[in-house]
């Protein structure tokens, strides 16, 4: 006969409510937890779906997503040069915020050449972009239908595929466009702008003593149109062909002027280790705390239930129970609660993650860690209502 | 062979001006089949007899021979499993039934036959009978919370008697209960002790109860100030 499943069965509800609050608290650590993994699934996820072995940026810089770099497009051509190399594209990326339906309407605009690296990595509604200009695609997250609309500087772009889960390390969804869009977008002034810029640049050559007023109207367009060249991007990714040595590409980029060639690792660690650190050690610790309150409130239970008890474990002693069954009635009521709690905390994430704005990333090693966890604090607690019982002497049956 | 054997059985709590003598030399024994009542007021030293001889509380000197097992000698001796005495030696009737209150009827009355190490079934099957043997039957599914006095301190005695131990220590067992109940489990015990040949202590205040009783001590100060037999 198992003392402790009877005790449970005499105190069914009192128990459910309290493995219900428990499996709340355990529900949010859990959670805390997949909003952790997430941070990082985020962070890396552009990375990722990329999947280019080198990051070519500015020099002395660390973007492009942990700080701004510009680098002329056609150093792809030379990168492509390089022993090594299969593959390079231009790449360009942007944060745009706008205003849609009255809300605030924030995005992670990605410019990539069409059937070249770190373009949209999955379709799950539509197709991909098939023309140079105007079209779009986005993350289902932006909750825009297939061809609707949306204005960007002035040009309107159609909606014609849909990603899922792919967000900028900010966790804003993502939304691709040709490179040459996003250039323009980017980087082109508007009309004023250029005007503005023209007439300086003209008023500029004409005091230039060495040229006549001819030639300075003459090369007035030609060097606007060299400053204003929107054929600039973030990065130059480039991947490697199987076999090919990363370190020596990258050395020998590294030697050029201007530019600095970043591996796939390094940038891993400059959005983990830079961008997101805080974060995590905040939810880290945030779920560290929790965990230490539900081990704390399982002993307080446990040690509740204990003494409610006092008088039992006294007769039980009286009638020559072994201790190991008193043991035993306190330590698998413990580990019960912890596990039903366990269970409907999970139960709780599992249907509900989803809803979450931002990623959570249930990851099954967490999830059995935590529940090791769970154990433990369990056992934990339950030796506080056992040295409690152990205590108890028969005598205290007797009494009136 | 005895059932109990006491032999200059002494008690003290304290030491010097705080001590007290609750138990005083107390010497007698107890046949299986008896049913022997300890009378006295309060303070005069019967319930400490009762923990005493229930490896409850541990004499001072004198010795302690239960069911031909030395228990008590000056103390109890360093070996002795007081567990295993009680679970095998000893049966218990409180004045308050201790039954368990998240067990029923004949889950408190297994859980006796368990701690023997007896299989659950068989244990179950068990129970039920006595259970029934005690007028019980039709209530062993209830738990004590549902039980009148009368059919808790019956399911209490069925748990005493699960084992068929030697000695029953019963204190106040009467005492919560109506005339009518209290005799009622005076005549149960007393068909018992002769039935399962097992000796019953039996402290009580209640001088209704006496007449039942093949031997009588009276308690007074710690000392048996009197013995008469039935």
């Amino acid at each position: 006969m198992n003392l402790a499943l009877r005790d449970i069965r005499h105190h069914q509800s009192r128990f459910i409510q309290t493995c219900l609050g428990l499996g709340l608290l355990l529900g949010v650590v859990m959670s805390m937890g997949g909003i952790y993994r997430g941070l990082f699934t985020d962070a890396t996820a552009i990375l990722n779906s990329t999947a280019a072995d080198l990051w070519v940026v500015q020099q002395d810089t660390t973007g492009p997503f942990a700080a701004t770099s510009r680098i002329p497009e056609d150093i792809k051509f030379r990168i492509r040069a390089v022993p090594g190399v299969e593959q390079a594209s231009a790449l360009s990326f942007q944060n745009i915020q706008s205003e849609r339906n009255g809300t605030p309407f924030r995005f992670f605009l990605v410019g990539y050449e069409l059937g070249g690296l770190g373009g949209p990595p999955a379709i799950v509604a539509g197709r991909p972009i098939g023309q140079k200009h105007y079209e779009i695609v986005v993350d289902r997250a932006m909750k825009i239908a297939l061809g609707e609309q949306l204005r960007l500087a002035g040009d309107d772009y159609t909606v014609v595929g849909h990603t899922a889960k792919m967000v900028s390390s900010a966790g804003d969804p993502v939304a691709y466009v040709t490179l040459a869009d996003a250039q323009k977008i980017q980087f082109k002034d508007d009309n004023n702008a250029i005007r503005n810029s023209r007439e300086k640049l003209a008023d500029q050559l004409a005091r230039l003593p060495i040229l006549s007023r001819s030639q300075a109207d003459q090369l007035t367009p030609q060097v606007a149109e060299i400053v204003g060249s929107t054929h600039i991007a973030n990065t130059v990714v480039a991947r490697l062909a199987p076999g090919a040595d990363l370190a020596l590409a990258q050395e020998r980029i590294n030697r050029w002027n201007h530019f600095r060639p970043l591996t796939a690792k390094d940038q891993e660690h400059i959005l983990t280790e830079g961008m997101i650190k805080k974060a995590k050690m905040q939810l880290g610790l945030f779920r560290a705390i929790l965990l230490v309150i539900s081990g704390v409130i399982i002993s307080l239970i446990i040690y509740t239930m204990t003494l409610d008890k006092l008088r039992v474990i006294a007769t039980l002693k009286l009638i020559g129970t072994r201790n190991r069954v008193i043991v035993g009635l306190i330590l698998q009521q413990s580990l019960l609660m912890g596990m039903i709690a366990y269970a409907i905390g999970l139960t709780l994430i599992e249907l509900t993650h989803d809803k979450f704005p931002r990623r959570v990333d249930l990851v099954a090693i967490d999830l059995q860690l935590l529940f090791g966890i769970v154990v433990l604090i369990c056992i934990g607690a339950s030796l506080v209502g056992i040295r409690k019982a152990m205590r108890v002497e028969p005598a205290e049956a007797l009494g009136g | 062979m005895y059932a109990v054997q006491i032999e200059g059985l002494t008690k003290i709590y304290g030491s010097g001006d705080t001590k007290v003598v609750a138990l005083a030399d107390a010497t007698f024994d107890v046949t299986p089949g008896e049913l022997v009542a300890i009378l006295g007021p309060s303070g005069s030293g019967k319930t400490t007899l009762l923990t005493t001889i229930g490896l409850v509380t541990e004499p001072t000197r004198g010795k302690v021979v239960l069911d031909g097992e030395l228990i008590a000698d000056n103390g109890w001796p360093p070996s002795l499993d007081l567990k295993r005495v009680r679970r095998e030696k000893l049966g218990f009737i409180f004045q308050s039934h201790n039954l368990i209150p998240f067990l029923t009827a004949v889950e408190n009355v297994m859980i006796a036959l368990e701690n023997n190490g007896m299989g659950t079934k068989e244990a179950r099957a068990r129970s039920i009978t006595i259970l029934e043997s005690l007028g019980l039957g039709h209530r062993m599914d209830q738990y004590p919370a549902l039980l009148s006095g009368g059919e808790s301190q019956r399911t209490a005695i069925a748990r005493a008697l699960a084992n068929r131990p030697k000695v029953i220590l019963a204190d106040e067992p009467t005492a919560a209960l109506d005339t009518e109940n209290g005799r009622h489990v005076m005549a149960l015990l007393k068909k018992l002790a002769v039935e399962n040949n097992s000796a019953i202590l039996v402290v009580t205040h209640d001088q209704r109860m006496v007449e039942g009783f093949d031997r009588i001590f009276t308690f007074s100060d710690g000392r048996i100030v009197d013995e008469k037999r039935n």
